[in-house]
């Protein structure tokens, strides 16, 4: 790869923010024609933002964006997609109940007296779908085909047009090693064409295979530009998670401090699900901070969920206490002092259309049953205390959920399942997308509540966190336990168990 | 990978067609006479509102929406074309300003339901009340026809072979039902309806002009109503502001059993028509019958849909 040929994307000084978050910074970004450039980071690093930003979804708030030297501002996906820009998302985005030549086609489908010229426009598409190599039957309906065929097809729609940048988001995330062997064989004759492919994916694997250059997000800032031949496993991945210290060491100490534990309180014995997570064993002790630290994918929530009973282990067993416990589903859970807070707090734990306090008094009467309404001044009490507890601003109970920023709904969210009293809380990225004020008065409250006995599983990308926080770090990679390292373990150990450096057989907790 | 899928995608409105047939048979075996053309006919004759209805409300079903107005525009169109032709406008005219009618109406709650992304199911409701209430500002009476351009159509009877008779309105509605499925099948305009019944943001990120269609299917069916209310006008010979009420449901009821999902993006006009004559048939029978009450025929109707409903959801989830 040299730099000869003048990019044909170009980026320069691309912020954009939404209410409450910064989610690009002052990013640069190019694309060179015939090459395959990988956008690495992290969840929230604002990879997806960048290329709404490029694809017309978003505009950016400054910066500008240049396609082939010149200066352009789309204002929607279709006119990006008329100056040469075609994206093929994560799901699917093609109608299951059309034929393949005509979502291949549609929109620009060969006419004759006015209707659709359907014999011209199955002949145009076994085209297309010919130049990459695809075999399906243009007649056919979209839906009979597997997800890996349908993805092929939208790669197929993508090119239909002339197409100068070919955009992937997560194109693989549904496909087998098969599969994705088919898709990167396309897209090397995409790129042998001409065409400038940018790919985003969390395959790390599939990132060295494929790619030529890569470029790497944090929390919306751009942390370099690599050719990917430049740059091994460990760097990228220290330079995706990142080591910026700072306002947050005190923490640190205050998990060195905490060396006795409780009794046992969960304990995990060969507990799994297939396709979810292989079986583990994990010991959590009252008062203790477990970490959970792996890759996007390496089975972090999914083993969360089992032990919330979200989903159902399909092996193994759950112990609370020392008794077995059958999980039937969250109720059960709850019931048991477990509580969930999970990654995706607008969907799976606020209301956002009901007030602080409502939300706090939903999670209070739902552990006590609605048999036992609480009285009025008892919840008073309570909202008033956490709010103050947790500093959630504005400090107004009757403020709505959906108008806070992400930080201080996170905070709602924690306080609801506080009022709980639960004995072991399980965190699935609690401090993503927030603010660094408001993760340090998070991570803080990890630690007062470690330290008044409460077991506390804490889920996080940022790697620096989990190893400041947790008395004891759980590896995770490819839905996998790998290992269990002691609280005082350096961060570059753990990374170079995550990338998988090391054999983890040869790694003892 | 070879063409052996038509069958499973034609298979709803084949039951239909196959309910039809069977319905038919049972009353050919129980009844004289009913086996004849002219029974097949009235079908057609006493039905060829609801088929244009139908085939009105099969775009927009397809396109995920539904329209409550329909059976009010019909009455509010009886209304116009009988009180227009009182006045002594000429015939031309009434047609003209009937379609006008019911395509505006249907312009405006489209552009509504679009504009303020609001439920299909409230707009159109709106607009129901809204077209029921406009009949009774025209004449609370019901304000027959008498004139005489107008009653030679509505008598004139076409002989077809095997002296068998039909309406122009029967020719009106096939050729409506024509019309429709050239539209949905053949144009752009047609596929995007399926592509934004399917999956509408999919249909907007494919760039498809989803907005033009969204709007669009209500204007069809807004024409397609005032149409049929020049038929039921030619069918019935008076404008009144109760006539047609609750025809919306059975127009809704005939697209759903004729194996159109309510969800959007699946199904046929020509199953609409089928439905359409499915409902007739099941009012023949009942007829032929002579002891039971009509009312019978909403109840099979109402089981029907369910057992029709029921069929389709657990298709969707395959």
């Amino acid at each position: 790869m040299t730099e000869s040929p003048p990019p044909v994307v170009e980026m320069r000084g691309i912020s954009l923010a939404f209410p409450g978050v910064k989610a690009l910074q002052e990013v640069d970004f190019r694309l060179f024609p015939g090459e395959v450039h990988a956008l690495m980071g992290e969840n929230g690093a604002g990879k997806s933002t960048l290329i709404k930003t490029l694809t017309g979804v978003h505009r950016p708030d400054a910066g500008q964006v240049a396609l082939a030297g010149e200066e352009v501002a789309f204002s929607s996906p279709g006119e990006a997609q008329h100056a040469g820009i075609s994206t093929v998302y994560q799901e699917v985005n093609l109608c299951a109940n059309l034929t393949v030549a005509e979502n291949i086609l549609l929109g620009r489908e060969p006419r004759r007296f006015g209707g659709i010229d359907f014999p011209a426009m199955r002949r145009r598409a076994a085209e297309v779908l010919a130049r990459i190599g695809v075999h399906v039957d243009p007649a056919s309906s979209l839906g009979e085909h597997p997800i890996a065929v349908q993805q092929l097809v939208a790669i197929a729609r993508a090119i239909a047009v002339d197409c100068r940048v070919l955009v992937l988001d997560e194109p693989t995330s549904s496909l087998d090693a098969g599969e994705v062997a088919e898709l990167f064989r396309i897209m090397r004759v995409l790129r042998d064409e001409g065409v400038a492919i940018l790919f985003v994916s969390h395959f790390l694997d599939q990132v060295y295979e494929i790619s030529d250059r890569m470029t790497v997000l944090r929390n919306g800032a751009l942390v370099g530009e690599h050719l990917t031949a430049d740059v091994d496993r460990r760097t990228l991945i220290a330079q995706m998670i990142g080591r910026d210290l700072g306002a947050l060491e005190a923490i640190e100490d205050a998990a060195e401090q905490r060396t006795s534990h409780g009794p046992v309180l969960l304990q995990a014995e060969g507990l799994g699900r297939r396709g979810a997570i292989e079986p583990f064993d994990l010991d959590v002790r009252a008062g203790e901070v477990v970490g959970l630290a792996g890759l996007l994918g390496s089975g972090r929530t999914e083993l969360a969920r089992l032990l919330f009973g979200a989903d159902r282990a399909d092996s193994g067993r759950l112990l609370v206490d020392g008794r077995q416990l059958k999980l039937r589903g969250p109720r059960s859970a709850i019931a048991a002092g477990i509580a969930f807070s999970s990654e995706d707090r607008k969907g799976e734990g606020l209301v956002a259309d009901l007030s602080i306090r409502d939300n706090l008094v939903l999670a209070m009467q739902a552990a006590r049953g609605w048999t036992r309404p609480l009285p009025r001044r008892t919840k008073d009490q309570l909202v008033e205390k956490y709010l103050k507890a947790l500093d959630i601003r504005p400090a107004n109970p009757d403020a709505l959920v959906r108008t806070l920023s992400g930080g201080n709904q996170q905070k709602v969210l924690l306080a609801r399942w506080l009022v709980t009293e639960p004995r072991l809380l399980i965190l699935d990225e609690p401090t993503r997308g927030i603010d660094v004020g408001a993760k340090a008065q998070i991570q803080q409250l990890v630690t007062t509540l470690a330290a008044e006995g409460t077991a506390v599983l804490f889920i996080s990308a940022e790697l620096e966190e989990v190893v400041r926080i947790a008395d004891r770090i759980v590896v995770l990679r490819d839905r996998r336990k790998i290992a269990e390292l002691d609280g005082s373990t350096g961060i570059d150990e753990v990374v170079e168990l995550i990338a998988g450096g090391a054999a983890p057989e040869k790694v003892v907790s | 990978m070879t063409t052996l899928a038509p069958p499973s995608r034609f298979l709803p409105v084949l039951a239909t067609v196959g309910l039809f047939v069977l319905a038919f048979g049972i009353g050919s075996a129980r009844y004289d006479g009913f086996a004849s053309g002219q029974v097949v006919a009235n079908l057609f004759i006493d039905n060829a509102f609801l088929i244009v209805l139908a085939a009105g409300m099969t775009f927009v079903i397809l396109s995920g929406g539904i329209d409550l107005s329909v059976g009010s525009v019909v009455a509010l169109s009886t209304m116009v074309t009988a009180s227009g032709l009182r006045a002594g406008w000429p015939v031309p005219l009434v047609v003209l300003a009937v379609l006008l009618i019911g395509a505006t109406l249907g312009l405006l709650m489209g552009l509504v339901i679009h504009k303020f992304d609001v439920q299909p199911f409230i707009v159109t409701l709106a607009g129901m009340f809204l077209a029921r209430g406009l009949c009774f500002l025209i004449s609370v009476e019901s304000v027959s026809i008498k004139d005489r351009t107008f009653r030679d159509v509505a008598t004139a009877a076409i002989e077809l072979p095997g002296g068998v008779t039909i309406t122009y309105n029967v020719v009106i509605a096939l050729l409506v039902v024509a019309a429709a499925m050239y539209v949905l099948h053949r144009t752009r305009f047609g596929r995007t309806v399926y592509a934004v019944g399917g999956n509408e943001s999919s249909a907007l990120l494919m760039g498809l002009p989803a907005a033009r269609v969204k709007v669009g299917v209500y204007v069809i069916s807004g024409l397609c109503s005032s149409l049929a209310g020049l038929l039921f006008s030619l069918y019935m010979l008076s404008g009144y502001g109760l006539h047609a009420v609750g025809m919306e449901l059975d127009a809704i009821a005939a697209v759903v059993i004729g194996g159109t999902l309510l969800a959007g993006g699946v199904g046929y006009v020509l199953g609409g028509l089928a439905g359409v004559l499915v409902l007739g048939t099941i009012q023949t029978l009942i007829s032929f019958q002579g002891t039971l009450s009509s009312w019978w025929t909403k109840i099979v109707i109402g089981v029907l849909l369910l057992v029709f409903i029921a069929v389709q959801r657990t298709m969707v989830r395959r």
